[in-house]
């Protein structure tokens, strides 16, 4: 049984017009393995990541978490059953408590791991992994920079122990020379304590160097999937090849590539049948 | 980013923050301590009537022979504390209700809304002398009238935090890891409520005390023979010539009034990051 089970998942917000963010969306992941989900801003990745951890519901399909429907983030108290699904999310300076010291949010995830029957951890430990000293433990959230911000977000959800990471563009508000570190480390700790990792990003890059599958989507659909050495070296989507040749090359020529066409395009919106769980 | 925390000795406190806060602080302290120094008892009516102010009735007496100085002290004793304790009330319950409303949503907040615009549908004056009437008068019927209209304000600005909050990262991420309803509340969402409830609070005691002043004018708040300051000028329009009697309790209300819309000013100044102070980089 796989940890986590999306089958055919659509998230629809209703305004004046309803959007269908996330359009019939299957994937699972494994324990200890790092899926990457990556596309375009607006694609929906984020509204999938969302419907993930419940906050919210999905209109169409199912999230089922060890084979039992994820629960939607509502009034109620989240069971201890649940608080295994951790999330990071993009924005590091909205992460954290601004008025609670980073040691105690730290030790609010070591409490949740402690009423699942987890033993007891100490914040300066967490700390100390994703590569902070121990001795900021009693500063608060506005002594640190983004990049520290994240750092301690991802201490929080770890000191959890999830058994399933959900990280949002965890690294996209960082600064470019620590992208590629955090993402290594969420890795890393991730599969240290055997939790799988469902990691969103556009920063296709970071995703080559860090998952172990991918899927990519556009408009709310998944247009590839499968391992993540097949996709990005011989895509079969043309939105992936295009993702693919927009990855800016380090050859101090400057080149930038060319703006697609209207006719490439509509060729994104296609269904590829071979480009899907590619191996 | 928001940034709440205050730093005075790097803070530029504005005059006009320093001078109500003065001010306030000494009609607070009078109001606490008026007996001590009463040049006459406020009830007693044994001077001459209608004497202009002099050496001995620093602002003269009134029509039934008591020493409108004695009076207006002592007066501070009636509206300043219950203005204070009303707000307070009035905060309290108007917050809990908005935060019960913001936290729960759906139903709860559908009800606990259109109760508030219920209140906030009638004139805050009118709807006060209807409740005040109807409850009978005296000062403590015209308080409970004055929280009557004035917690639905509070339950608004908290119900509008409480929203913006919820969906705030920090908030879910405790969400996610368990936290009661209760403690999301608590230690997520009030921190970071209270400076603007604070402010609004304390722009409202103004208000209350002209509220309460102006009840006890009406004849719905404080009875006869308490000083109160509304009532004070209420009994000086029989004697419009002597100019005393109704001008210093007016003043008195003004200065209190004033010196507690300064000091909210000067709070919102502090607590709001995107006022003109925090712009120039002054604050935080």
């Amino acid at each position: 049984m796989s940890l986590l089970r999306v089958d055919d998942l659509a998230v629809e917000y209703r305004g004046a017009k309803v959007v269908r963010a996330v359009d019939g969306v299957s994937l699972s992941i494994d324990a200890g393995e790092v899926v990457a989900l990556v596309g375009e801003s607006g694609c929906g990745k984020s509204s999938l990541a969302r419907a993930v951890v419940g906050m919210e519901t999905p209109s169409e399909g199912s999230v089922q978490y060890r084979g039992r429907p994820v629960p939607t983030l509502g009034v109620r108290q989240r069971s201890n059953d649940f608080t295994s699904i951790q999330m990071v999310f993009q924005d590091p300076n909205s992460s954290l408590n601004p008025r609670i010291r980073v040691g105690a949010q730290i030790s609010e995830g070591i409490a949740a791991a402690r009423r699942r029957g987890m033993e007891a951890t100490r914040p300066e430990e967490w700390l100390e992994r994703v590569g902070l000293p121990a001795t900021v433990v009693n500063r608060y959230p506005h002594s640190f920079s983004g990049g520290q911000r994240q750092r301690i977000a991802i201490a929080r959800a770890l000191a959890a122990r999830p058994d399933l990471l959900v990280a949002d563009e965890p690294i996209s508000a960082l600064d470019a020379s620590s992208q590629a570190a955090v993402a290594e480390m969420m890795r890393k700790l991730a599969l240290e304590s055997g939790a799988g990792l469902l990691f969103i990003s556009h920063d296709l890059a970071v995703v080559r160097l860090i998952a172990d599958r991918t899927l990519v989507m556009y408009r709310g659909r998944v247009v590839e999937s499968g391992a993540t050495d097949a996709v990005w070296n011989e895509s079969r989507h043309p939105y992936t090849r295009s993702l693919v040749a927009a990855i800016p090359e380090p050859d101090g020529k400057g080149n930038l590539p060319a703006a697609p066409t209207v006719a490439e395009r509509a060729a994104w919106f296609d269904i590829v049948p071979e480009a899907l769980d590619r191996v | 980013m928001r940034r709440l925390r205050l730093r005075i000795p790097k803070h530029w406190v504005s005059p006009l923050g320093v001078i109500g806060a003065a001010i306030a602080l000494a009609w607070v302290v009078i109001a606490f301590t008026a007996p001590l120094y009463l040049p006459h008892d406020p009830l007693a009516q044994g001077l001459p009537r209608l004497q202009a102010p002099g050496i001995d009735t620093l602002m003269g007496t009134d029509a039934l022979g008591r020493d409108v100085f004695s009076r207006l002290l002592s007066g501070a004793r009636v509206t300043v504390p219950v203005a204070l304790l009303l707000v307070a009330v009035s905060m309290l319950f108007g917050t809990i209700v908005g935060a019960v409303s913001g936290f729960f949503g759906k139903w709860v907040d559908e009800g606990l809304m259109r109760l508030t615009d219920l209140v906030m549908a009638f004139p805050t004056v009118i709807l006060a002398m209807v409740v005040a009437a109807s409850l009978g008068p005296s000062l403590w019927n015209a308080a409970i009238a004055a929280i009557i209209v004035s917690w639905p304000q509070y339950a608004r600005m908290t119900r509008s935090l409480v929203l913006s909050l919820r969906t705030q990262n920090y908030v879910i991420a405790g969400r996610l890891l368990g936290y009661s309803p209760a403690k999301s509340l608590i230690s997520d969402i009030a921190p970071n409520i209270v400076g603007p409830i604070l402010v609004l609070a304390t722009l409202d005691i103004g208000t209350a005390i002209l509220l309460l002043s102006g009840l006890s004018f009406l004849g719905l708040g404080a009875q006869p023979p308490t000083a109160e300051w509304g009532s004070m000028i209420s009994a000086s329009l029989q004697n419009f010539d002597s100019w005393w009697i109704g001008v210093f309790p007016g003043l008195a209300i003004l200065t209190v009034v004033m010196a507690f819309n300064f000091i909210g000013d000067s709070l919102r100044d502090i607590f709001d990051p995107t006022s003109a102070l925090s712009k120039t980089g002054v604050s935080s």
